[in-house]
């Protein structure tokens, strides 16, 4: 007996959107206890399809068409009152962000108690008590000190536990998950998939998971459902799907997946390093707020030293903290080091000035993680793209000659450069970003989580793409990310970092399966999808 | 929360004691001789007498030595004493202060309280005739000049109509007592409180309006809907709370202006508050009850931010805790 039956469903879009239909022809069951997956890229129809569920489309979407069966009655033609009864209480829900999904002015107490208020069950103080119940089975440590915090004192893990416990509460039927542990570090993921694996098993409860991460599919998936552009392209049990995908959408997002089977091939470290940083430390101090109060520390990199080698790629990998980014914003003196040297073609460039320290910096270029943000929404290409050449003095015409070649070079069309970034994809913008970063000639290029915001599919062009530059170019690239899978795919050597520390440096291969330290076994340990990567890889 | 407050306190002194010196040599730097309008006035304007009266108000000692004595007083509230009035500065604003007090904080609550109320209906109603007639209503007040609405106010509801008193404080001879008194100068506060507060709530009526549209896209909403929690309570206590952060932040900006717009209010209506002791301090080149207008309207202001402060601090954990 299925739980929930849709049928034919179809999600109409706003006039003006891309597409008349955010997604059709959607039909799937999903039986008691059974984790279905819906995997997509973005922009698939996915969150929609399960958001349609608990009639919480965005203003001026609407279902147009189709059914939802729920407990024998059809969701869609159900009144407003009969979906707040349905909504908290027989299907739940949980978001990405765990920060901007909690209110930063309630207690997390307050905010759980809430959903037994907004059902009329218990009094004040049993929903408190059941509240701490809550949180202690969804493994928060100290319940009774986190059910007076407010959100921000939690941290992203937490945060998703408590969405969790609020989730759980009413002991729903069916739980929808979307992308839940996107925005968390490797090793939180991990956690927080076995905790909705453990509870669906104790409550026999429904799981509808969306993602777009295949290894997460393979983890925890008993059916899978893949989306494109808002069609439903193929579904199965979860091995039929992952191996043998009948699709070729299907097998292009599969292949696109890096695996962690690093490159052999480390080139001798032969010349003299283009880049050599020594004793590199930060330490952060945030002013209390108050008049009289202690500063906050923070030792954001403490003691970092490497060397870069002429075409040489090193993945900095480590979890949000562990101060990977700061000594990329170091590098590039975005922030200043406290103390240390960092030397760019045999010039220390940590304690230039002025007109040296700009003669230098060129040579040293950054991509920075979000596409969206990091391009100046009011500038036309033609102009991000020359804006740094004509500072260092290139003739306007040069320029705009030079321009046109680094878009042929990064696979756009030169007729980009007269328009501006919103009108471009998040995997164009990338591109864009990294002719930017090439326009000025540098010897080194630092890309910061270069390719995290982007689907897999694209994430893979845009890893091809600077694999291919850093050779033709014979560029030198500080990779930072916190994707094992993607270091494992570009870089030549890794450095783990853990709390503004570096613990393990080796070649990729080395460090990704044979690694020395306990805490680079744990990060591995913690990527998903490793048992299906060998399957694959057995199959194939 | 106590060490917060009075770090705040020992910053707001050293504004004021700034205050304080930048208005005392911004009025001498102005041109115009006190001693020479007061001469004038006594009809007798020979270089004699004019000495005489530099002599008898300090005005011939350098002007360091003035500003020394000016700010030895003002630390124990002696303001200087007023040769036109032939009264202490002090006791002039001590009579006028309370009026004042209750006019723009009257217009200050009334304006804030409705502005608000009206915001979350306008967003509640995003795009129908509902939100246009208020977003319209809005716009109006915020674009027509004080002066003028007081103006027009006077003449409908006083003159034509005759419903409210137009001018004063309270029924000039009627010596009534207790709540009838009570009664009185609430009658004859309608008008300057509603007219002075108009501005100010088309203000807060847009920002709350902008806030809430702004706060009801974030995740945290969709979180509160996916619990079931009916509209209402979603809207009270998610959205709105969220969305008066940035209106309390302009709200305490605003109160300063608040006593800036009390001048034009008070003189149209007659009202014996601060505002018109300045305008008339102000014909007069009447220099200490100016300087002293400034400092006590400096020290609202100052006062006015303390609070905004502390109302932020109460609202906003994230400031409260990390603080």
């Amino acid at each position: 007996m299925s739980l929930l039956s849709i049928r034919d469903l179809a999600i109409a879009l706003p006039k003006g959107a891309d597409r008349p239909y955010a997604a059709h022809d959607i039909s799937f069951d999903l039986t008691p206890g059974e984790i279905l997956c819906i995997v997509g890229e973005s922009g698939s129809g996915k969150s929609m399809s399960a958001n349609a569920v608990m009639g919480l489309l965005p203003q001026g979407v609407r279902p147009v068409g189709g059914t939802i069966t729920f407990d024998g009655q059809d969701v869609l033609r159900l009144s407003e009152k009969q979906l707040l009864d349905l909504r908290g209480r027989r299907i739940s829900m949980i978001f990405q962000e765990p920060l901007s999904a909690l209110n930063p002015l309630m207690r997390v107490g307050a905010q759980i108690a809430e959903v037994f208020e907004a059902h009329g069950r218990l009094t004040p103080p049993e929903r408190r008590a059941r509240a701490l119940t809550l949180l202690e089975e969804v493994g928060i440590p100290d319940p009774q000190a986190a059910i007076q915090a407010y959100p921000f004192q939690l941290s992203g893990g937490q945060r998703q536990r408590v969405m969790i416990a609020m989730a759980l509460a009413l002991e729903p039927d069916i739980l929808i998950a979307d992308e839940p542990t996107t925005a968390l570090d490797v090793t939180t993921q991990a956690q927080i998939l076995k905790l909705i694996e453990d509870l669906r098993q104790a409550r026999g409860m429904a799981v509808i998971f969306i993602t777009h991460d295949f290894g997460v599919v393979a983890d925890i998936a008993d059916r899978v459902i893949v989306m494109q552009t808002g069609e439903i392209v193929e579904s199965g049990t979860a091995d039929e799907v992952l191996l043998r995908p009948q699709h070729p959408y299907t097998r292009a997002l599969i292949d696109a997946i890096p695996r962690l089977t690093g490159q052999e091939d480390t080139p001798a470290a032969q010349s003299d390093p283009v880049l050599s940083v020594e004793g590199l430390n930060k330490t952060f101090r945030t002013g209390s707020g108050s008049f009289f109060g202690k500063p906050r520390v923070v030792k954001a990199v403490q003691d970092v030293s490497f060397d870069l080698f002429p075409g040489e790629t090193i993945g900095i990998v480590g979890e949000s903290g562990s101060g990977k980014s700061t000594v990329g914003r170091c590098l590039a003196r975005l922030v200043n080091p406290d103390s240390g040297r960092v030397i760019v073609e045999g010039a220390d460039i940590a304690h230039l000035s002025g007109a040296e320290l700009r003669a230098r910096r060129r040579r040293l270029q950054m991509i920075f993680q979000d596409p969206f943000s990091s391009l100046n929404p009011r500038a036309r290409v033609s102009r991000i793209l020359t804006e740094g050449p004509i500072a260092y003095g290139a003739p306007r015409t040069e320029a705009m000659t030079r321009a046109r070649e680094l878009l042929g070079m990064v696979g756009l069309d030169a007729s980009a450069m007269q328009r501006f970034p919103h009108e471009f994809s998040g995997g164009q913008r990338q591109r864009i970003g990294i002719a930017r970063a090439l326009a000025l000639d540098p010897s080194i290029i630092i890309a910061d989580e270069a390719v995290s915001a982007l689907d897999v599919s694209i994430q893979a062009q845009v890893l091809d793409l600077l694999a291919d530059l850093s050779t033709r170019l014979s560029l030198s690239m500080l990779f930072i990310t916190h994707d094992l899978r993607v270091a494992a795919r570009i870089c030549d050597r890794i450095i783990v970092m853990q709390k503004g520390a570096i613990v393990e440096t080796g070649p990729t291969a080395k460090v990704l399966h044979n690694p020395d330290t306990a805490y680079a076994q744990s990060l591995l340990d913690a990527i998903p999808g490793q048992e299906y990567e060998r399957a694959l890889a057995g199959a194939g | 929360m106590t060490k917060f407050i009075l770090g705040r306190l020992v910053k707001a002194v050293f504004i004021l004691l700034a205050i304080l010196i930048f208005n005392f040599l911004l009025i001498h730097a102005a041109p115009g001789d006190p001693a020479a309008v007061m001469a004038g006035e006594a009809g007798a304007a020979d270089e004699k007498f004019l000495a005489d009266l530099r002599e008898r108000f300090g005005l011939d000692q350098p002007l360091y030595v003035q500003l020394w004595t000016y700010l030895k007083g003002a630390v124990q509230f002696d303001l200087g004493f007023s040769y036109r009035q032939q009264l202490p500065v002090s006791q002039l604003i001590a009579d006028r202060l309370p009026a004042t007090l209750l006019l723009t904080g009257v217009a200050f609550v009334l304006s804030l309280v409705l502005g608000v109320i009206a915001g979350v209906a306008a967003s509640a109603r995003q795009g129908s005739w509902g939100d246009t007639a208020i977003s319209t209503l809005a716009l109006l007040f915020y674009a027509t000049p004080l002066f003028w609405v007081a103006l027009m106010a006077s003449l409908v509801f006083s003159v034509w109509l005759e419903w409210l008193p137009g001018f004063g404080y309270a029924t000039i001879g009627a010596n009534y007592t207790g709540f009838a008194h009570a009664m009185d100068v609430a009658k004859h506060l309608v008008l300057p409180a509603t007219t002075l507060g108009l501005f100010f709530m088309a203000i807060y009526m847009r920002m709350t309006r902008a806030s809430m549209l702004e706060v009801s896209r974030l995740d945290f909403v969709k979180t509160a809907r996916a619990k079931g929690l009916k509209r209402g309570v979603i809207q009270r206590r998610h959205i709105l709370r969220n969305a008066l952060l940035p209106v309390i932040t302009l709200a305490g900006l605003q109160a300063g202006q608040i006593f800036g717009g009390a001048i034009l209010t008070e003189t149209v209506f007659a009202w014996p508050g601060i505002g018109r002791l300045m305008f008339e301090a102000i014909n007069q080149r009447d220099y200490a009850v100016i300087l002293g207008v400034f400092y006590i309207s400096g020290a609202m202001v100052l006062l006015f931010n303390l609070i905004t402060d502390v109302v932020y601090v109460i609202v906003d954990p994230r400031i409260r805790l990390t603080g």
